[in-house]
């Protein structure tokens, strides 16, 4: 390994103790009292004595935000390959979809409370409504540029619009579809946080909030980092899920140079 | 030798009737086993030629026949080849090969039965262009010239009577293109296959066809027809002879007028 490679390697760690270390190096000097904003080892500490309910909640947080990134999943493709599939489809459902997404998914968690009461299935529809729909534009994009003289060439054997789907259509979109995956998951996180803090007995969202009331600064930021945590390794699954599925979408050295 | 794509008095155009047409009054009739090239200024309607005669589309005005039969449906006699190659960068060279067997009766149903049989001739016909061994590559493995003979081969593989190919050296380097013609030349001559070729490169249509057939600007209809008489097999040194420069020369002439 040369030089420079190693210390690519090692930037990513070099700059966050860079950055904790000024964070500290700051709340010390400037004097900022711990209740304004805790230096990283107090919310270490609020990290070591808070262990097992960040754990349990973490665990909630988790849970909620992956039914509702499923659901995400199988709507959202499901969604996509209609549109991708007609065009009058598409045309109907497009504004449709353009005003839903233009809602702030905050302003639903109410609605949502009505109907299903406090807990856990408001967190995860939000998480599931929030999500969805960058998965629903990828996958029909996948589907809108497939070229059209491939399309010629399987339609002159005859392709079925359903054969042209399966043999082109879909392994097409896929790495679009991975694409938004790691979009639509940490998406999922907020949706899901979200309503925690609003409407949940449970989950890191209520955690933070319950801190907060009673002042417990550090451990806010200490549930910060926890979600920081969940979301850099989902959003690194997906990543790898990405790489695996579709190999051959990510070939180019562009962006390795 | 029988006629056997038929185009009689042909009017097609697109998006909604009144606009400009992409072809009128086009006939044009080319025999079992000839090797007809179409040429033209650019926007002639030569795609359109291409998806008429191959049941894409259907005209709005004329009548269409491949194989003695009048086109109602997409003919599935036809394989197709295009300036792009098209090749599935999820498939390797073989695995695109085999697309057109999945989708065309009667190999679509015996494909799992036969997959070695297929996989045999998709490797002969492979060897046949040139690439031989390269069957485990994908697409983005090849060189372009080794990526447009994947895409003759995909056009071929399910023995069609009738190849179609629009543009298919317009990408490629001179050599290449030349290293192809040599390709196609021989692969018509093995397999008799009535071949379509739509090009704007007068030396190739010369070198390779049977008749050349010049169209008009848009609306595009024929405006000659031009036999060519040069002796087969062909070798690429005819290209340097006066009768073929001649050749390429009077039908420029043609085209020239046909862009005024």
């Amino acid at each position: 390994m040369t030089r420079t490679n190693l210390l690519i390697k090692a930037s990513p760690w070099l700059f966050t103790i860079g950055l904790l270390a000024v964070w500290e190096g700051a709340v010390h000097f400037f004097k900022i009292p711990v209740f304004f904003l805790p230096p990283p080892t107090a919310v270490a500490q609020a990290f070591v004595d808070y262990a097992i309910p960040l754990a349990r909640n973490s665990w909630i947080t988790l849970e909620t935000t992956l039914i509702g990134f499923g659901m995400a999943v199988g709507f959202g493709l499901l969604l996509g390959l209609l549109i991708g599939w007609s065009r009058a489809i598409y045309a109907g459902l497009y504004p449709l979809m353009i005003g839903f997404n233009a809602i702030p998914k905050v302003a639903l968690v109410p609605i949502l409370v009505l109907w299903f009461g406090i807990g856990a299935v408001p967190a995860v529809l939000t998480a599931f409504l929030i999500s969805f729909f960058p998965i629903v534009v990828n996958v029909a994009t996948g589907l809108a540029t497939i070229e059209p003289e491939l399309e010629d060439v399987l339609k002159a054997l005859g392709a079925s619009k359903l054969d042209i789907m399966r043999k082109v259509g879909i392994p097409r979109t896929l790495p679009y579809f991975f694409g938004s995956l790691k979009v639509a998951i940490t998406l999922a996180f907020v949706g899901s946080v979200i309503s925690e803090s609003v409407a949940s007995n449970y989950g890191i969202g209520n955690l933070m909030l319950q801190a907060q009331a009673q002042f417990q600064v550090p451990l806010i930021f200490a549930g910060l980092v926890a979600l920081a945590i969940e979301g850099i390794v989902m959003y690194a699954a997906m990543a790898i899920l990405e790489r695996r599925m579709t190999g051959w979408a990510q070939r180019s050295g562009f962006a390795q140079s | 030798m029988t006629d056997f794509v038929t185009l009689d008095n042909v009017s097609h155009g697109y998006a909604g009737a009144g606009s400009a047409l992409a072809v009128e009054g086009l006939s044009l009739t080319v025999r079992k086993g000839e090797f007809a090239a179409v040429v033209g200024p650019s926007g002639c309607g030569k795609s359109t030629l291409m998806k008429l005669a191959t049941g894409l589309q259907f005209p709005h005005l004329g009548s269409v026949t491949v194989a003695g039969t009048p086109v109602k449906a997409p003919v599935k006699i036809a394989g197709m080849a295009f300036q792009a190659p098209t090749l599935l960068p999820w498939r390797t060279t073989m695995e695109n090969l085999l697309l057109p067997l999945e989708i065309v009766p009667p190999y679509r149903g015996e494909i799992r039965r036969r997959k070695a049989e297929f996989r045999e001739r998709a490797e002969a016909l492979l060897a046949s262009v040139g690439l031989a061994g390269q069957s485990d590559k994908f697409p983005w493995e090849l060189s372009g010239g080794m990526q447009q003979r994947t895409s003759l081969c995909r056009a071929l593989i399910h023995e069609p009577q009738l190849l179609m190919l629009d543009e298919p050296f317009g990408a490629l380097d001179a050599f290449t293109r030349e290293e192809l013609w040599c390709v196609i030349r021989d692969l018509q001559a093995a397999r008799k296959i009535t071949v379509i070729l739509v090009t704007h490169d007068l030396r190739e249509a010369v070198f390779l066809a049977d008749r050349v057939f010049v169209m008009s600007s848009r609306p595009g209809r024929i405006l000659v027809e031009r036999q060519i008489d040069l002796p087969r097999p062909r070798d690429l040194e005819v290209t340097f002879t006066p009768e073929f420069t001649d050749t390429v020369h009077e039908l420029r002439g043609h085209i020239v007028k046909a862009r005024q």
